[in-house]
């Protein structure tokens, strides 16, 4: 299962790139967005999936699923979520002030 | 000895608050003890009986770097020039530099300037003396670039730093080779392993390194260049950084290093010739100058290569003329600086053309320049300090014998002869400065203002280094064993007593500057006759390849950097991933990184295939779609499915957590969509397309290939079992991620929450921001 899982962050991967090269403002958060998911399960598979119970120490289990992971990208959730909003509100404004989202045409001029 | 030197750093800070009252009373009335009571604290350790002082205090002990202040003769000496100096130049840039000028940054660069000179010459610790050293570099850039409205001031300033930068880097290799091949940063602990060193098979390179740093601080031939240049600086800076101090650090470095160096052939090669040709060189050249503080900058240029010959010679006697005329050179030189600024305060103009016949109108002034200038020419006068000096210098170069035949013996029979002719040179530029701008005819037409006698607060200073020139001159004793001959000690390692005296009978070096002042008096009354071959050397030469260098480099750089600063995010992101591409992978195929190990896997089964495959659909659907809402939808649905995923994999804190993050970031897109563009299919170039597919599907296979090694490389058992363990008896918690964020890396939580509320109020911000639209 960890190949399948490589393979689909890979894809997430690969789709978030293609829109992080796009010159639409909104495209690029989408590839931001697609880049932490992609991220996460990145993590997540690096450990070994399913080789226990959810982390949650109850007595008489004695295997539990990797807890380090889990904690990294409960960290990264959170972190990217404001990112994520910051960029929103970013990019609106900036669309906004500059009537345009293209960043082919917000690339500031030569001598500045 | 710590409060001395930090005490001027101190003072950097109150200098803003006491330059409030700077209108009623002179900034630099405040700041005058400072440098008085230092040279005061200083003063008591000389005496016959003095010992070298040491104090430790501990810095960074893991890299064996603490500051260390080491007082010998060689540090007083500098240590008294410096707060000594320091104290006339500060008194008399009062006078000097006008209320209207600001005076907050330039008293806060002096004090810089001398609170890192007195750590140069105090500390023992090499990496310590090294940061103090690029200190100085820097107060002196911004000295020199005090008036940065003038387009000369900022290319002497730019100038100075380039040059003595460029050394000091030399200089910290040198450092590190010494400390790697001594084992200690301490100066005093690799004099004591002198052989290991110098037996070093890169003990050449070394010196190399140290020479270029201190050639290059004390504007030695061919680095000479900067110096000139420097003088765009206000007078008082002339007068002290770049004659009596920090110029004379390379000399300090030299001279500190010379127990270590000096016994080497190729330290006697290279530092004496070094050392004669700038004194040639320089005094020539000083001839044909026609500003008042050129004439004095080349004059600096050629006394520093004197003092570096004569510690290249490494002699006994050469060693004491050395460190007697860093003293006397200190006193004259600075006197005759503060006498240039003067005459370019009262007469408006520094160019000797247009000056003339001031005697009349500035005695005073003109009296004193006649003792500078008759000490600086070495004229055989019993008043005069650069008189014995000189003398001591042309005795030490008519008594070198350690060396016979080869190069170094030929250099040996050729240095009195250079010592001669460089010195004839001397004579003629001193002339030339004092009679060309207190006698010969007055030109009132040419100048601006009506020239007068300076205030008397202006000339208390040279005043007081002209007492000091005719003081030493009289009784050279008094500064002799006291002082002086431990400065020497200091510097040969063994002991010194020289006795001085004006009249050693009819012997060389009496004739030879007998010989000086009588071809020297020739030339500079015929000086006018022989322009011609003054100028027989261009005028630009070294600034020409110094200008050609650094517009070449800028040009270079210029256009490099324009190749891939483009403006475009996307050429930027391109290039990073690109650049990540190539790195990984190519280090995961040359270090077989590359690992498929499928035996450890999990189960596959058919939800998670599922959930997998609806991921990737709505992933790629994002490329493709061109409506607002689709794309929310898709990635919605990305960010949902990832939460079943994780609910899949036993990860159920992950799950709510991207479920409720999932939920707010989709109502916030929708929120912003509202405002923001459709999602159209901007017209692109087919190739670029072809391009950003490339490096995304590049991208992501590398991703995958590294999860899988990842996954198949096991190299360490997992940390985890620590958290598992530890989760109950440690954090008191049964959910062991949440112990893990709150207890075991709180912090990591506390900045996360940082961020967040960072993010928070910029968004803030952003939105506020609305209501005051168009005002950017």
């Amino acid at each position: 299962m960890e190949i399948l899982m490589s393979i689909l962050a890979g894809i997430l991967f690969a789709t978030a790139i293609y829109n992080l090269l796009q010159k639409q403002l909104l495209r690029i958060i989408i590839g931001t967005v697609l880049l932490s998911h992609g991220a996460h399960l990145f993590i997540l598979t690096m450990g070994q999936l399913k080789t226990g119970k959810p982390p949650i120490i109850v007595e008489g289990v004695e295997q539990y699923t990797d807890p380090l992971p889990q904690a990294l990208i409960l960290t990264s959730i959170v972190i990217s979520f404001g990112v994520t909003s910051l960029l929103l509100v970013l990019s609106y404004r900036a669309s906004k002030l500059n009537e345009s989202d293209n960043m082919e045409e917000l690339r500031g001029s030569e001598h500045e | 000895m710590i409060y001395a030197v930090f005490a001027p750093l101190v003072v950097t800070l109150l200098i803003p608050l006491i330059s409030k009252w700077k209108e009623k009373i002179h900034t630099g009335w405040f700041l005058l003890p400072i440098p008085f009571l230092i040279f005061l604290y200083f003063i008591q350790f000389a005496g016959e009986n003095f010992t070298p002082k040491s104090e430790v205090y501990p810095w960074i002990p893991s890299l064996d770097i603490s500051i260390d202040f080491y007082l010998d003769g060689l540090s007083l000496l500098f240590v008294l020039l410096i707060s000594g100096i320091g104290t006339l130049v500060v008194l008399y840039s009062i006078y000097y530099l006008h209320k209207s000028e600001q005076l907050k940054q330039f008293y806060i660069y002096l004090f810089l300037f001398m609170f890192s000179m007195l750590g140069v010459v105090l500390s023992d610790n090499v990496f310590v003396l090294y940061t103090f050293w690029e200190f100085t570099s820097l107060s002196s850039f911004l000295l020199i670039g005090f008036w940065h409205h003038r387009e000369g001031s900022r290319y002497g300033a730019l100038k100075s730093m380039l040059i003595t930068v460029f050394g000091g880097l030399s200089l910290l290799a040198g450092f590190i080779m010494l400390t790697v091949i001594s084992g200690t940063t301490s100066i005093q602990s690799m004099i004591e392993q002198t052989d290991v060193i110098v037996d070093h098979p890169y003990f050449p390179l070394l010196f190399v390194f140290l020479v270029l740093g201190a050639f290059t601080k004390s504007a030695q031939f061919p680095f000479h260049i900067w110096l000139p240049d420097a003088m765009e600086a206000p007078t008082p800076v002339s007068a002290y950084l770049h004659s009596a101090t920090m110029v004379k650090a390379g000399i300090f470095l030299i001279a500190r290093f010379s127990p270590l160096l000096g016994q080497e052939p190729i330290f006697f090669a290279v530092i004496s010739v070094v050392g004669l040709i700038t004194l040639f060189w320089a005094s020539f050249m000083a001839v044909r100058q026609t500003d008042l503080k050129g004439i004095l900058a080349f004059s600096t240029v050629s006394q520093l290569g004197m003092i570096m010959a004569m510690l290249g010679f490494g002699t006994e006697a050469a060693i004491f003329a050395a460190v007697f005329h860093i003293l006397n050179h200190a006193t004259f030189k600075g006197s005759l600086f503060m006498i240039a600024g003067i005459v370019d305060h009262e007469t408006g103009t520094r160019d000797i053309r247009k000056l003339g016949g001031l005697m009349t109108f500035m005695p005073m002034s003109a009296t004193l320049a006649v003792f500078g200038v008759f000490s600086m020419a070495g004229a055989p006068l019993p008043f005069l300090n650069g008189f014995y000096s000189k003398e001591e210098f042309l005795g030490a170069t008519v008594e070198l014998n350690q060396y016979t035949g080869g190069f170094l013996g030929f250099l040996q029979e050729a240095i009195p002869y250079i010592a001669v002719i460089g010195s004839i040179f001397t004579f003629v530029y001193s002339m030339y400065f004092f009679f060309g701008t207190f006698r010969g005819p007055f030109k009132e037409k040419e100048l601006d203002k009506k020239p007068h006698e300076a205030p008397v607060g202006m000339l208390i200073s040279p005043t007081i280094l002209v007492l000091g020139v005719i003081l030493i001159g009289l009784f050279p004793n008094a500064v002799n064993e006291p002082f002086l001959a431990h400065s020497a000690e200091a510097v040969f390692g063994g002991d010194i007593h020289a006795h001085l005296k004006f009249w050693h009978g009819f012997e060389t070096p009496f004739i030879m500057s007998l010989i000086i002042v009588g071809i020297g008096t020739i030339l500079a009354v015929t000086r006018k006759k022989w322009a011609g071959v003054y100028n027989i050397f261009p005028r630009k030469g070294f600034n020409e390849v110094y200008n050609f260098v650094v517009d070449s480099i800028e040009n270079g750089s210029k256009k490099i950097t324009e190749t891939y600063m483009t403006g475009s995010l996307r050429h930027y992101v391109a290039f990073i991933l690109t650049a990540i591409f190539l790195i990984c992978f190519s280090i995961m195929i040359i270090s077989n990184g590359f690992a498929f190990d499928f035996s450890q896997t999990a189960d596959i089964t058919i939800p998670e295939i599922l959930v997998g495959l609806v991921m990737a659909i709505a992933a790629i659907a994002t490329i493709f779609t061109t409506s607002r809402l689709g794309a929310i939808i898709t990635v919605g649905v990305v960010g949902y499915g990832l939460s079943i995923l994780f609910v899949l994999y036993r990860a159920p804190d992950l799950a709510l957590t991207q479920l409720i993050v999932e939920t707010v970031s989709v109502a916030l897109f929708l929120l912003c969509f509202k405002h923001l563009p459709e999602l159209r299919k901007l017209p692109s170039h087919p190739g670029v397309k072809s391009t950003n597919s490339l490096i995304a599907i590049c991208f992501g296979g590398l991703m995958t290939l590294i999860g899988i090694s990842a996954h198949s490389t096991k190299l360490f058992s997992p940390i985890s079992d620590y958290f598992l363990e530890q989760s109950v008896p440690l954090g008191g918690g049964h959910n062991v991620v949440n112990v893990i964020l709150v207890d075991m890396r709180g912090l990591d939580t506390l900045f996360e929450i940082t961020v967040l509320g960072i993010a928070a109020l910029a968004i803030y911000g952003l939105i506020k921001l609305r209501h005051n639209k168009g005002a950017k």
